[in-house]
This record gives C-alpha cells, structure tokens and sequence, in this order.
C-alpha cells in the first residue's frame, strides 16, 4: 500500500502501524519532541502501537527544531 | 511592598511562577551548543519551540539540550497562516512536548510576518475551549489583546516591531494602552534588537519580555543574552520604583538655600 509521509509517498506492508512507520524513519522509542498526524487528526503517542495506516493515508511526522 | 529584588519579584502566568522575566525564543541560533550557552547566559526559564516535518538523519535533538537546561518548554505555531493549521499545530506540540503551553502564531503576510487579527482571535479561542494556556503573539493593537483577554487568553503578547526586524518598540504608546487595560500579563514579543529595547518594554509596564533573534543571530549570543537579561532586569527595577516626572526646566537637585556669597 501506498501512504503519503511529508507529503512523499512511501510504499508500506499492509497492517503498518504509526510506530512500525517511526522505526522505518529512525524516529527512537519514546519519542518525546515527535508528534503524528493522520488525515490532520492527532495520533496519541499512546496509540502509537496499534494505530495501522490505511492505504492513501496522509501522514504528517513532526519534530521539535529550533524555533520561535 | 517595594521590590528592591528581581528574586523576589516572579512572573506568574496561569498560575505558574517563573524567576526570570526574560523568555527565549530557540530560534537563530547557528549551533545547539550556542544555544545552550544563550539560555545559560539568559537566565531564561522557559524557551519556544516549533514543530517541522522530520527529515531522515537529523541531528541531535534540541529536546534533549533543552531538558538538560532545565527549562520549560513553550511550543509555537510558527508558520501558520490559518486558524485551522495553528489549532492543528497546538495539538500536535500537545502531544510532542507534553504541555498545554501554546504561543499562538497565526501570520498574515509572509514578508512583513505580522499576524492576521481575525484568524488569531478565532483560534485562540477554540484553544481556550480545547484546555490550552494560550499566550498569542498579537500586533500593539490594545482592542484586539482586550479581545485575546476576553476570550480566555492566559497573557497577551504584543510586538515591539515584525519578528526579526531589530526596530524596537515602534509605538510605546500602544503598548502602553495595552498594559494599563491588561488583566492578564503582558509579554512584548518580537522587534527587541539590543539590551535597551528589553529594558524599555519593562519601564513602560510589561511583565516580560521574549527575545529571540537579537541574542541568537548577535555575534556573540550568549554576551548579547547577558546584556538583553540585564536589561529586563533594569527595565522592571526602574518601572517598580517609579521614575521621575518629566519636566521642562531644571530643577536644582542641590538645595538653592544657604548659598555663600562674596
């Protein structure tokens, strides 16, 4: 299946999760400064592990830089 | 009471207290190490960040730094022109860095970077409604931050001048108005660009000031966050003891009686 990831699409085995996504990213384990979004919802953290990503999702994967 | 002290003298927003008056933005900087040194040097104790799409590779994290540092985080919408992207953001910092703290960012025009009045108001108050502590970057415009104030907002912050200008307070005037109707505290945010700038936000009234560009695009950060920090510090001792009035003509500070004559 195909989902877009920042906006470039990223071919994924179906029945990825959010975190099987985050390990493919290099994104370590808690995560802290990293937020996800699908279809402009916001992915709790705690669902993380069994949140699966449907075919032709829009996912947006944040981090904290420098800013503001 | 009087206060003689800055140490004695916190600033509370939303029931939180912070010993330092001076707020950092992380932004500008050219290393992390130098922005470590900027906050160390700032006595700062509460820093933004921004939120940006991740890219594969990156470098160490600023979170980590910032933990480290001791400081809290204020997360901002930067780079948001629409309500609906800057509610998004908030929730998406929400959940990154575990705060409810929110610098509401929503921007009009991408050159001049100020913000767009009706867009801010509305998402400031679905964030409000959302649980937030929303503390909007606003234009000096005393009826629209009575309005941010009336909608729930936990502080308001006025620029001085656009994001990254150096001008100053370009009309001290307006924030003036601001803080003498403000219930809520008062963060001039945007345009400070030396130590003088920090303290004349702070003798016209404001509780706080937010630098970022002027201490982290200076040569030398963490000098110029000693100077801007010493300048809020000044700046809030001078408006607490109450300055003189202005006057026309001289008035003898030496007593014009009892002089000798020959």
């Amino acid at each position: 299946m195909t989902v877009l990831v920042n906006g470039e699409p990223h071919e994924l085995a179906p029945g990825t999760t959010v975190r099987g996504l985050l390990d493919a990213l290099d994104v370590p384990g808690g995560g802290r400064g990293v937020a996800v979004a699908i279809d402009a919802e916001v992915v709790p953290r705690t669902v993380w592990e069994t949140t699966e990503l449907d075919d032709g999702a829009r996912v947006e994967v944040l981090r904290a830089i420098q800013g503001g | 009471m009087a206060v003689t002290d800055v140490t004695t003298d916190p600033l509370v927003i939303a029931g939180r207290e912070l010993g330092s008056r001076l707020l950092l933005g992380t932004g500008g900087f050219r290393s992390l190490e130098a922005m470590a040194a900027g906050i160390g040097a700032s006595g700062t104790e509460l820093v933004t960040v921004a939120l940006r799409r991740i890219e594969p590779g990156a470098r160490g994290s600023i979170v980590d730094v910032l933990d480290r540092a001791g400081v809290q985080l204020l997360p901002n919408t930067a780079g948001c022109f629409t309500a609906r992207d800057a509610v998004l953001t908030a929730r998406l910092a929400r959940e990154a860095f575990a705060t409810d703290w929110v610098k509401l960012e929503v921007i009009g025009n991408d050159r001049t970077l100020l913000p767009d009045a009706p867009a801010l108001l509305e998402a400031a108050e679905q964030l409000v409604d959302e649980g937030f502590v929303v503390l909007p970057y606003t234009n000096d415009d005393p009826i629209l931050a009575r309005r941010l104030e009336d909608v729930g907002c936990a502080a308001v912050m006025p620029l001085g001048s656009p994001i990254g200008s150096g001008m100053g307070l370009l009309n001290p005037y307006n924030l003036r108005l601001i803080v003498e109707h403000a219930q809520v505290p008062v963060v001039l945010d945007a345009g400070v660009g030396t130590a003088s700038d920090g303290a004349l936000a702070m003798e016209l009234g404001c509780d706080a000031v937010l630098c970022a560009s002027a201490i982290s695009r200076a040569a030398d950060p963490a000098a110029m966050a000693r100077a801007v920090r010493l300048g809020v510090e000044g700046g809030r001792l001078a408006f607490r003891a109450g300055r003189i009035p202005r006057r026309l003509y001289a008035q003898a500070s030496t007593p014009e009686s009892g002089v000798a004559e020959f």
